[in-house]
This record gives C-alpha cells, structure tokens and sequence, in this order.
C-alpha cells in the first residue's frame, strides 16, 4: 500500500523547486528557439488544465472516488466568469470567487446523494450531472449565448495592471498551479490525506476506524469541483471565448486520461499528464493529420499497458534499472 | 395535411421511443457481458455499433452483396475486432485492475473511431432497408418496416442469450464468472478464455445494433461515442449486469427521451432521461433491476 | 519476473523514444520556399463542423496549387499554411495565434464556424492582419449593430444567415405561407440560423407554431415532426448540417407530411445529401449560392464561368461532389490572392485593398466590399432552389 504514496517530504521540496526554476526560465528558452517559441502559448493552457487535474487526482488518486463531472465545475467557474464580466462589468477576481462559490454549493448538492454510489454508478451519476449541465449552457441562450459560445470576454488584471500577453498570463496561470499543488501537497500528507487514502483503502474500515467516510467523502469533491471553477475562470479570461463544447463529457474524460496517464496516484502525474495529453492534443499529433485521433488511441493504450503506474513511474523504473545493471556488473 | 390526433401522438412518440430504445438496449446488453465477467466497462461498445453499421456498408453497398450473406460477414468483422480489443488492449494489461481495463478501452475506442475516420472518412453512409421503405400506418400513427425489424432483432438476441446462459456449458461458466471469478477459476474456468468471449459477443451484439440502424438514421464514424453513453445509462439504469434490466433501461430510456422531445422540450429531451436516472439511483444504488447483495460483493 | 519487467522497461524506452522523435520531427516537416507569400488558414477539418472545414481545406489546397502552377503571384509561390482547429475554440486561438506569432503570415483565411470566429477576431485586430473568415455569422464583421460599424481587420465571404432566411421567407410569403413550423439543430450552425429565423419572422408577417430541436447525433426526429404534425403549419423549415438535415427529411415523408411545403437551410446543398435522402428529398426548398448550381444557371450569368471551372476542377481532383462550404473558401483565398498580386504582402495594404474591392464574382456571389460592408454581399446572392427528379432545379 504505502508504495503507492511515498511520503518522502524532503524530495517534495527539492522536486517543487527545481520544478519552479524550470518553468521560470522556460519562457526564455522559447523566446529563443523560433519553433518552440509558440509552446508558451500552449503551457499557459496546460497549466489550466493541471489545476483542474490536480483536484481530480486528490479525488480519484487518493478518496478512490471516480468523477466524469469534472467539466461541468471547470464549465461552472468558465461561465460564471464569462457571463458576469462581459454583461455586468464586474471585477474578474470576484467573479472567479463567486465562480468558487457556486461550484462549492453545487457539488455539495451533487455530491452528497452521489457519493453514496460506489463505482460504476457513481462514474454514472456525475456523467448524467455532466450532461445535463453541458444541456443546460447550450440551451440557455440569453445567458450564455448557446452553443454558438460567449465572445470578448474581458481579461484580468492585477491593481490595474492588464495581464494581456502570452508571458504575463503564463507566470500567473503558473503560480497559481504551484500554490494549488503546494495545498495538495499539504492536505495529502495530514491528517485528512490520511482518512482519504484509508476511504480508498476500504470505507468499511475506516468507518470502523472512526474516520467520518461521508464527510470526507464531500470534502474533497467540494475541494476539487472548487479548484476546477478557479481553472475555468483562468481559462475564460485568457481565450476571452467560451463555448459549451469545451466543457462537455469528452472534456471529462480528457481530464480523466490525463491524470490516469500521469499517474494517478500521485499529484506530479496530474501536472505531467497534462503536459502530455495537451501538447499531444494540441501540438504534437497534429503532424500525423487524418491519423490523430488512431495514434492518440495507441498512445493511451500503450501508457495503460506498459506504465501502469503513469508517467511519474518512469524515473523509479529507470533508476530499477540502474540499480539492477549495477547490481549485475558486481556479479 | 390531415390532422392527427394527441392519442396518435402519443403512439407516434411510443414507436419511435421503442425502435431507438431497442438498440440502446442491445448496446447495454453488450454492457453487461462485459461487465459481468470483468466488472469493468468496455467504453468501445458504442464503437462495435458504429463498425458494425459502417463494414456492412462495405459488404451490402460497396460489394453488392445480399443482406443474408452481408450480415452474418460483417458480424464476423466485428466479432474479430472485438478479439483484438480483447487480445491487444485487455489480456497484456499486468496489473488488471478495474480502472486500467476502462482506460485502455478508452484507448481502443479512440483508436478504433480513428481507424474508422482513416478509412471511410468523415461522411455519413446509408444502407438499404431490409424490406423497403413503406411506411405501415397504424391507428393514426406510422412504423418503418425497419423498426420492426430493430425490435425482432433485439427479441432474438434476447431469446438466444437466455437459451445460451441457460442451457449452454459456456454459458453457464460466463454466470460462474460473473458470481466469482476467482471461485470459477478454482473450479477449472480459464477465465482469461471467458474474457475473450464475451469480448467477442458484445462486439456482435453491438454491431447488430448499429447493423440495423443504420437504414434509419445513416451511420459515420463518429457515432459511437453517444450509443456508448445511451447504452450504459440503460445499463446502469435497469441494474448493471442485469439482463433484463438492461432491456427495461433500454427501453425506457428511449421512451423518455421521445415522449419529451414531444410532450415537453425537445431541446432538453437528453435531460429527462437522466434525471430519471439520477432519481432511481438516488433510490436504488443498484438500479432498478440490479440485485443489492451482488453489487455489495462487487469491488467496483 | 524478469521478462515482464524488461518488456515494461522496453515498452517504457520505446515509447520515450517515438515521443521524442514525433517531437523533433514535427516542426521540421514544414518545408521553406524562397520568397514565398505566406497566407494562413485554420479550417475545422475534423471534429463536429469537419463538414465545413473538410471541404474548404481541399478546396483551399486545390486553389493554391493551381496558383503555384501559373507561376505564384508575380513569380512568388503561395505558401498555405492550413491547421486543423477540430471545432474547437482552444485550438483555433492557438492555431491563429501560432500563424500570426510564429508563421508570420501576412494573412489568415477562417476559421470555419462563426464561434470561433468571435473568438480569434481579436487577435487579427490586436495584431493588425486581415482575416478572412468563411463563418456564416453577420456578428463577425459588424462590431456595433446599431451603427454598422465593423471590425477594422475583419472580413467575411458567406452570406449571412440572415440572408438565407429573407430568402426563404420571401418565397414563403410570395407563395402565400404565413403559419410555419421551426425545426434545428443544438449546435452552433443551427442556433444561429434558429434565432434569425425567429428574428426576421415578424418582418415578413410569419408566426411560428412550433420550435422544436433536436442533437447533432441524434438517430431520429419522428418525435419532433409528430409534435409539429399536430400543429398543422403550412411549411417547416429545418436548419441544420450533417446527417441529421437527411434524417429529418426522411422522417418527413415516412410520416406521410409531404404536402406541407419543407425548406432546408444552405447546408443541404450537396447532391451527396438528395441521394443519401433516398427519394424522401423530392420538392424540398433550400437557398443555394451559386456554386452549388452551376449547371443549372443560366450561360449569362456572370458567376456561371468561375463556378463551372470550380465545379469541373474539384470533381477532377478529388472525385466527390461539391460542397457550397468549398466555396466560401474560395472566395475568402482567392480575393486574399487578388490583393496580394495588387499590392504585395503588406498586411495594411491587403486590408484597404480588400475594403475597396467590387465586383469581385466569386462562387457565391458578387462582391461588392465597402468600409461599412465587410462582407460585400446581399440576399441576391441566395437562390432559391427546389429538388425535382433528385437533382436541382430553380424554384419559382
């Protein structure tokens, strides 16, 4: 059991920083090289969506809880932003608070039924909760400009200072996926990451063990339908267009490759699989035109096969393989 | 135009409720297999609809080939690719957990839609109905003769799954598996042989859906994905490894879904049913026709 | 044990390693000629709308390569570079944007959806380069709807839904109809043509009994139709794209509702959709620009040589039928390359050239641009047009 969450703190710190340096002088980098210099434009979205998948991960990776909803609270946060900026003005800031809000109650309404399914049926009800929300933005028209989308929304600014290019957005999409991961880093290792791994392990246990499995169960679908809204503010003010496709169930279930591909076990997966599923998505299969979506298939099947544990498995294997070569040259 | 009365609409919207209801039945009877033996979802199913739809083009349009020579081959296509699903994405998966074997359908439906895309590209395809076009009129109200033909089809696959549970050996080791597969594999069922099985019967269930649709509504490469979903919310919602529930979710839910697209709204029609949904689920866990005690064992 | 391991460990270097390549040899693909004018496209080739953007693609392509043929542009060779936003809105914006930052382009063509084309428009004003969009929608080009103002940098080469609409009302009305049935789809093409319908009703004395929907994958429409049924209207009108515009026909006449008169949108206008119709189509109404019956256009009309040549030229090259969306892409490259022969690769000079252009007879009408008119088009550039003996004919 404990193989699958190391608990190394002091690692984390040093993972966290090196992490940090490289996403700091990265934009250099790209400015530098003509055809990656386009890539900063793509991590901005990246980062959006590791805020998301980080949220999902502590659900999934660590409760054990299965969520195909994940768009609709990324949509929620998208809406609520777009919406109440473009027709009433309002400070975005706010408005990605209030987006916040909403989804908080929201997924408490959603998830306290919901979360007395187990598996299937759970993955079942917050599917059915996707759909319904994707139906209701499509068909609320006055609101949300329907499926034709909601256009020119406004960007964010800091104290007046306008966050209206590439790198700007880059640094506080990105600070922000670090102080969200810095949280989930935090919630993991305390006492509440503690009753979630044990929910995962067995809720007949942990009930017997005194840990309250409903109300946790609640946090952290709170938690994480709340860092998705945040996402989908950040995501409307940076494309300043939305449109309900972008937060339908094949979002949902983007969102689950994403983690599961990185690694689900593990909050670095969520962030690497991001990074992989969007740049393949985005930028990398586009070379393989009418082939796309095949080797995109391939891709996915070839990770589950092969990498069990996610991409974040690799360095353990490769350093298995290192000590295991070693061991064999000693004879 | 002659007026039509509320009861023949009803009717109208009951028909047609029933022939879209009967194939999401045959795709979460295509569900359950699967599940029963794995306990975990084949997100591909909608996929076997859509080649099954799309490869019987090939052999009735592109090869001129009659229905009854046409059928059964493209049934056998399928039933192949469904193999392969099960060789290629399933069986070298070391760790088969639950998760894992969803995910890598995921996979396999993605790579199957693009496969489908590569090759008969992005346009829809039609197929010649099984006994023409006249539509039969009926107190009012209208059936194809291709609907008839979708519901007889549903009966027969139905009729010939319970003799084949029932009565046969193989049918009886897929129950076995589906009650305990590690008991059944003490007793001598090579369960990993029973995987594949039921791999290659759901792929032929599917495709018979998407066979018998597609001279209704046309068929392209990316239709899979909405049967998928449809499907398992019938599966779900009549029990998940039930049957007959996965009949009853079937029909219900295309039921629901054309008595609102005409009572109500038409543009929430896809809401009605899974709100339905949610409530019973709210009330059973385990659907309405599932059974408590089996979904206590189940890990997932 | 250690068989598995090592094959995971292979699989794990193999993966990396076809990763990393795709990685590396994904920019270099793109090959550099000397001198070229580039010009961007970003098309919805696949995904949801691919049957706009499959068709504008190809007919894009084939553009370019005709023109690279006659020499290029004053002895320089046009450059395309097309990218697929697969219908989706983050896509597209990173598609546009990588043409304008990276690419460098002088101008882009697109995007195909008229979503997406309010959302990638600020980018070609932010960054002062044409854009010529092959989406429907009149909120492309028009920045104030009060005024008329439109945007600085944007242009637009299909006619507008409303067009389409007034159209069909304007047949309607000369034939009597006043009480009609709405039906569309939830998707972007048939919400908008969905509100113009209901916009523009009152203007032409329609009332409308029924509006009914139905989803971009749905299997049947019996539902909708039976409602309508019961409403009695004296025509339907159907707006949508793809399968479910043959569905709804189909169902049409299986429920025996053939003598209320049926009007298509323009996205029927495809012979490949009268034949899938199995003879259900038959006295159906749409509007078509011209391309779309070039046969059938009288031999002194003045698009009948552009879109004859268009006509013969894409059956050549790609042995499929025709597809009106094909042209919108015509057009919107072909009046990018006039400029460009005019005036060079000067964003601000293809822009004003563009904005004075008349006259200019392209496959769907004639252009006649302006600065209070970014699209250059009226309704005349709409036929109406009536199915008789599974081909096209002109409706009077």
């Amino acid at each position: 059991m404990t193989k699958n969450f190391p608990l190394k703190k002091d690692r984390s710190l040093v993972h966290l920083g090196a992490f940090g340096l490289a996403l700091l002088f990265f934009p250099f980098l790209a400015q530098r090289i003509s055809f990656i210099e386009h890539y900063l434009d793509v991590m901005v979205f990246v980062g959006i969506y590791s805020i998301v998948a980080m949220g999902l991960c502590l659900l999934m990776g660590y409760a054990g809880q299965i969520s195909l909803g994940h768009a609709s609270f990324f949509g929620l946060g998208a809406y609520i932003s777009g919406v109440i900026t473009a027709k009433y003005g309002v400070n975005p800031w706010l408005c990605i608070l209030l987006g916040m809000g909403v989804s908080a109650v929201v997924a408490t309404i959603i998830g306290g039924p919901s979360l007395r399914l187990r598996g299937h049926y759970l993955a079942m009800a917050t599917l059915a909760f996707c759909i319904i929300v994707t139906v209701v933005f499509n068909e609320s028209i006055p609101w949300t400009g329907g499926p034709d989308g909601l256009a020119f929304i406004p960007g964010i600014s800091i104290m007046g200072w306008a966050l209206d290019s590439v790198l700007k957005y880059y640094y506080l999409v990105w600070t922000i996926v670090f102080l969200v991961l810095f949280l989930c880093l935090n919630i993991i290792r305390s006492r509440v990451g503690r009753a979630l791994r044990s929910i995962h392990g067995s809720e007949l246990a942990a009930n017997a063990l005194g840990v309250n499995v409903d109300k946790y169960k609640i946090y952290v679908f709170v938690f994480s339908a709340v860092v998705a809204s945040i996402g989908g503010s950040l995501y409307a003010h940076y494309l300043n267009f939305i449109n309900p496709a972008s937060f339908d169930l094949f979002v949902s279930i983007k969102l689950l490759i994403m983690i599961i591909l990185g690694g689900m076990h593990s909050l670095w997966g969520a962030v690497v699989g991001a990074v992989l599923v969007t740049f393949l998505s985005y930028e990398w299969l586009h070379f393989f035109e009418d082939a796309e979506v095949m080797i995109y298939g391939a891709i996915i099947l070839i990770i589950v096969i092969f990498l069990p544990g996610g991409l974040v498995s690799v360095p353990a294997k490769v350093s298995g393989l290192w000590r295991g070569s070693k061991r064999e040259a000693k004879g | 135009m002659e007026e039509i009365s509320f009861a023949s609409q009803l009717l109208q919207y009951t028909i047609t409720g029933v022939t879209i209801g009967s194939v999401y039945a045959m795709v979460a009877i295509g569900f359950n297999i699967i599940y029963n033996v794995t306990e975990a979802i084949n997100f591909a199913q909608g996929e076997f609809c859509m080649l099954g739809g799309l490869v019987m083009v090939f052999f009735r349009v592109a090869l001129n080939l009659p229905v009854v020579v046409s059928l059964p081959l493209t049934i056998l296509v399928v039933t192949a690719a469904g193999i392969l699903l099960d060789r290629l994405a399933i069986r070298p998966i070391r760790e088969p957990s639950v998760l894992a074997m969803v995910i890598a359908t995921i996979g396999a439906a993605f790579f199957i839609k693009g496969a489908a895309m590569f090759i008969w590209g992005k346009n829809p395809f039609d197929l010649p109905p099984f006994s023409g076009r006249n539509p039969i009129s009926f107190l009012g109200a209208v059936i194809q003769p291709q609907g008839l033909w979708v519901v007889a089809f549903l009966a027969v696959v139905v009729v010939l799954l319970t003799l084949f549970f029932d009565r046969t050996m193989m049918g009886k080791a897929l129950r076995a598996c589906a009650v305990n597969a590690n008991a059944s594999s003490l007793v001598g069922i090579n369960v990993r042989h029973m995987i594949l099985v039921s791999f290659a019967m759901s792929a032929a269930i599917g495709a018979l859906g998407g066979i018998v649709i597609t001279p209704i509504s046309l068929m392209e490469y990316d239709r899979g994905a909405m049967l998928a979903v449809k499907g398992f919310s019938a599966c779900v919602l009549g029990g998940m490894g039930s049957f007959s529930g996965a009949v009853l979710g079937g029909l219900m839910i295309g039921l629901i879904e054309s008595l609102g697209a005409g009572l109500v709204s038409s543009g929430y029609k896809d809401v009605f049913a899974l709100i339905l949904l949610l409530l019973v689920l709210f009330a059973r866990p385990s659907g309405l026709l599932g059974s408590v005690e089996v979904n206590k064992i189940k890990k997932f | 044990m250690r068989t598995k391991c090592s094959i995971g460990r292979g699989a794990a270097f193999m993966l990396a390693a076809v990763l990393f390549a795709v990685f590396l040899v994904t920019p270099v693909m793109k090959v550099e000629a000397a001198d070229p004018y580039k010009v961007g496209a970003v098309f919805s080739v696949t995904g949801r709308a691919s049957f706009l953007g499959d068709p504008e693609k190809k007919t894009a392509v084939m553009l370019q390569e005709e023109i690279n043929k006659k020499g290029g542009i004053n002895g320089h060779p046009l450059e395309l570079i097309v990218y697929d936003d697969e219908g989706d809105s983050t896509k597209c914006a990173l598609a546009v944007r990588k043409l304008i930052t990276q690419d460098k382009v002088c101008a882009f063509i697109g995007p195909s959806l008229s979503g997406l084309s309010l959302a990638v428009l600020p980018e070609a004003e932010k960054h002062k380069i044409p854009m010529v969009s092959c989406a429907a929608s009149y909120k492309i080009v028009t920045k104030d709807p009060e005024t008329g103002e439109q945007w600085k940098w944007v242009f637009k080469t299909p006619q507008s839904d409303s067009m389409a609409v007034e159209a069909i009302y304007t047949h309607m009305k000369k034939n009597g109809i006043s009480k009609i049935a709405v039906l569309s789809v939830t998707s972007g093409f048939g919400a908008s043509g969905r509100s113009e319908l209901l916009r523009l009703a009152p203007d032409f004395g329609m009332t409308i009994v029924a509006d009914e929907k139905y989803g971009p994958k749905d299997t049947d429409m019996t539902a909708q139709l039976t409602k309508i049924k019961g409403l009695a209207p004296q025509a339907i009108v159907n707006w949508s794209i793809g399968p479910t515009q043959v569905v709804v026909v189909r169902n049409w006449k299986e429920l025996g509702m053939t003598k209320v008169p049926f009007y298509q949108s323009h996205g029927f206008g495809s012979r490949k959709n009268i034949e899938l119709a199995a003879g259900a189509a038959e006295g159906v109404f749409c509007p078509l620009g011209a391309c779309n019956i070039a046969e059938i256009l009288p031999a002194d009309a003045p698009q009948k040589k552009v879109t004859m040549e268009y006509l013969k030229a894409y059956k050549a090259k790609y042995n499929e039928g025709l597809s009106s969306f094909g042209g919108h892409a015509w057009d919107a490259l072909s009046i990018v390359a006039e400029a460009l022969e005019a005036v060079g690769p000067d964003k601000a000079k293809i822009r004003d050239y563009v904005e004075k252009l008349t006259g200019f007879v392209g496959q769907h009408g004639v252009f006649n641009f302006s600065a209070k008119d970014h699209n250059g088009l009226t309704k005349d550039a709409f036929n109406m047009v009536v199915v008789e003996k599974g081909d096209w004919a002109l409706a009077h």
